[in-house]
């Protein structure tokens, strides 16, 4: 016997939560207590009194794993709301890349030109490196951070997805 | 306003919530909550012999009295020895608060004395957890704790207490708790779902009502209700092994329990039928048998308080979130203003009763050894005029009990189902018996499992609890032995109960009456006796040692699959088969 992997989709889903300790534990830790998977996450305060979180999760799974990921993040006490961004309609996604390049002559050259094409933004500089700034969807970083490799790219910091619902309405 | 100490406002606030009973273990870091309860003889404390016993004390009260049971326990081992009973808990929807100790703030974190990380550890076992850092909030995460505890799907709900927030005092007022509103769940159900639940019902030609421990969570309204709708409808009614005495087991319209151990008419039925309303029941795995295989003819209703049961493993034609309740009332108005009439369902019934006479439950007779269905039977004679309160162990006694015990009313069946906890019986009865000091409690065990929470004899001692224990005694880990026997070629890796006490020797030494019965002729005598004893008696029923657990439909089979006989038994199974036991 073997075991057998499922065919996954990708979902982007948004939650409110209350800004409590172990909310994000408790969140992460039923991803992982029932199986699913985290691609990225990231959590931050949004409410003028810090008492509400947005948490971004990226995941995988066949469509009725995603509706019991949804049901299950209800299921708990301190989230407020979740959407599934991917299900909902049009939205936008981004990610915020730090991608340290280093070398010299052509490749230094050719690493600054591409920047100037992809919009990233030097914001440190030595003799022998640079650190971009880079904002987009995850493929447009993929991308980026792909051909850096080519030309001395050293480390990359990537911050995972934010996204909000399009149009008016509050996600 | 006064100050008062953390300690004081807990036990002020379990006062504020009706708490009458705790059922707790004392040690260090919650000596001041411990004294401040010397202080309050209204709350009355059932001192247990270890921590896994008061969670399970707290669940059989619980879950005989429909109020929820409080735990009270220390730190680091306290509280970790408590998880079994709250993981059960969870499983089985059981309305719970657990108030454990924690080191002082301080030292949290520092590898203290007795530190453990509960809320770390209790997190994906309970339905919330709270670690306290002010006295100043208590009052109000006890209050949102019961609520949460007790309203939408029940469960457990742990409260860690540092040592200096206990004794750390703050203003208090009771009256002047604010609460937060964040936990609301589902009530009244989608009427246009409703409508169309009824539509179905009404029409369907071979119904089915499949019930489960959601019903009796809702309160003994629900169990009434449940009854006019199978009355207005026709439909036959099956339960999962947690809903058993929702629905009279003396009706005509009574399948039994459906699923691994089910009858064969429950679950030809569930694999027959055209419209299943499943009402507060889950899907279960020891439910469904092989999914793919799970009754493929039939729309599916599921009325469930808990959205994330619906469509978990078996997907539902129609959906409806909502308290089972009030959502069966709901159906019955719609019902009866519709002037619905039950539909024709003789062809439906004359089916069932074909499935019926295939006497899924008979069993060898014996007249010189006991046969342990036999000892069931003979209990539920005996006993059913005092309407029983019976809790069990895990294992084959569990499921013999639930065969061939016979549950009119709810809230007297008590068994741990979803995590399926030995030693949960003998704590669950001092629980229920805490809560119900008239009734006669009974917990059927087994000789394996009663071993598992023994010490708990103690506890019955001390507080004139006259708890019947009934013993299945066949020398075994019967289920585990029967599994071996059909899956493993018999080999009987470690099951046997080797080097067994002699109950009827410990009972005495723990100031029990026992008593020992091996002989068919004999057995309704000594559980008479047993009834007539007014203390508590363990039971040494010395049974057949090696009797399977019929019908049963194996790991990965479908419901058409059933062994309804141990000469079908295969000894081997495939390994697709042994991983999904």
């Amino acid at each position: 016997m073997h075991i057998k992997q499922e065919i996954a989709e990708r979902h982007v889903l948004t939650l409110t939560v209350d800004n409590e300790a172990g909310t994000l534990a408790r969140i992460a830790g039923m991803f992982t207590s029932r199986g699913y998977n985290i691609d990225s996450l990231t959590v931050a305060d949004i409410t003028e009194d810090h008492s509400v979180s947005r948490i971004t999760i990226v995941t995988k799974g066949p469509p009725e794993v995603i509706d019991q990921i949804i049901a299950q993040c209800e299921r708990l006490i301190p989230v407020h709301k979740v959407t599934d961004l991917t299900d909902a309609g049009p939205h936008v996604e981004r990610e915020l890349a730090l991608v340290k390049v280093s070398g010299a002559g052509d490749k230094r050259v050719e690493a600054m030109r591409l920047a100037d094409i992809y919009r990233a933004r030097v914001i440190d500089a030595t003799v022998s490196s640079f650190i971009f700034e880079i904002t987009g969807g995850p493929d447009k970083i993929d991308t980026f951070v792909q051909l850096m490799r080519e030309l001395g790219l050293v480390e990359v910091g990537r911050t995972g997805i934010v996204g909000l619902m399009r149009g008016a309405e509050a996600s | 306003m006064a100050e008062k100490s953390g300690a004081e406002i807990l036990i002020d606030s379990l006062l504020a919530q009706g708490v009458d009973t705790v059922f707790g273990y004392p040690g260090g870091a919650v000596l001041p909550i411990y004294d401040t309860l010397f202080q309050h003889p209204k709350i009355r404390h059932v001192l247990v012999r270890h921590e896994a016993g008061a969670a399970h004390a707290a669940e059989g009260y619980a879950r005989s009295t429909g109020k929820p049971g409080v735990v009270l326990v220390t730190s680091g081992p306290g509280a970790t020895n408590a998880v079994t009973g709250i993981a059960d808990a969870f499983l089985d929807s059981i309305p719970m608060v657990v108030i454990t100790g924690q080191v002082a703030t301080n030292l949290i974190g520092s590898d203290a004395f007795q530190e453990a990380d509960t809320i770390g550890i209790t997190r994906h076992c309970t339905k919330h957890n709270y670690l306290v850092k002010d006295p100043s909030e208590l009052a109000a995460v006890v209050t949102e704790a019961f609520h949460i505890a007790t309203q939408g799907r029940p469960g457990p709900v742990v409260i860690d207490i540092p040592k200096n927030v206990q004794v750390a005092s703050t203003e208090y007022d009771r009256h002047g708790t604010n609460s937060s509103k964040r936990y609301a769940p589902a009530g009244d159900a989608d009427f246009a779902a409703i409508t169309k639940a009824v539509e179905l019902l009404a029409t369907a030609k071979s119904p089915i009502l499949y019930t489960g421990g959601g019903i009796i969570n809702a309160g003994p309204d629900a169990s009434k209700a449940l009854r006019e709708l199978a009355a207005l409808s026709g439909a036959p009614v099956t339960s999962t092994l947690m809903g058993l005495g929702a629905f009279p087991a003396e009706s005509d319209q009574w399948l039994g329990m459906l699923g691994m151990h089910g009858t064969y008419e429950a679950n030809m039925a569930m694999n027959q039928c055209d419209v299943m309303l499943c009402l507060g029941a889950r899907f279960d795995d020891r439910v469904t048998g092989r999914l793919d295989a799970f009754s493929p003819n039939s729309i599916k209703v599921h009325v469930d308080i808990d959205r994330s049961s619906i469509n978990k493993t078996v997907h539902v034609d129609l959906p409806i979130v909502a308290d089972v309740g009030k959502a069966i009332r709901q159906m019955i108005s719609v019902w009866n203003s519709r002037k619905r009439q039950a539909a024709k369902l003789d062809e439906w019934w004359s089916r069932i009763k074909g499935w019926r006479s295939v006497g899924s439950l008979n069993y060898p007779e014996n007249k010189s050894e006991i046969m342990p269905q036999f000892a069931i039977e003979r209990l539920y004679a005996l006993t059913k005029d005092k309407a029983p309160i019976i809790t069990t162990e895990v294992g084959q006694h569990q499921m013999w009990a639930s065969q061939h015990f016979h549950f009119d009313e709810p809230n007297k069946w008590l068994t741990s189902g979803g995590l399926g906890t030995m030693g949960y019986g003998l704590p669950a009865a001092i629980g229920a018996q805490m809560g119900n000091p008239d009734a006669l409690v009974i917990d059927i065990a087994g000789e394996a499992s009663i071993q598992m929470n023994i010490q708990e004899m103690g506890t019955a001692s001390q507080y004139r609890l006259p708890v019947k224990v009934f013993i299945l005694n066949n020398e075994w880990m019967g289920m585990v032995r029967q599994w071996q026997q059909l899956t493993y070629e018999s080999r009987y890796s470690n099951s046997y109960s080797d080097s067994l006490p002699d109950f009827v020797a410990l009972a005495e030494a723990y100031g029990w009456k026992g008593i020992r019965c091996d002989d068919p002729a004999k057995l309704d005598d000594a559980i008479a006796e047993m009834i007539a004893y007014d203390g508590p008696v363990m039971f040494d029923c010395r049974v057949t040692k090696e009797a399977n657990c019929f019908p049963m439909i194996p790991s990965g089979a479908a419901h058409t699959e059933m062994i309804l006989h141990s000469d079908e038994v295969s000894g081997t199974m495939d390994d697709e088969a042994k991983a999904l036991v």
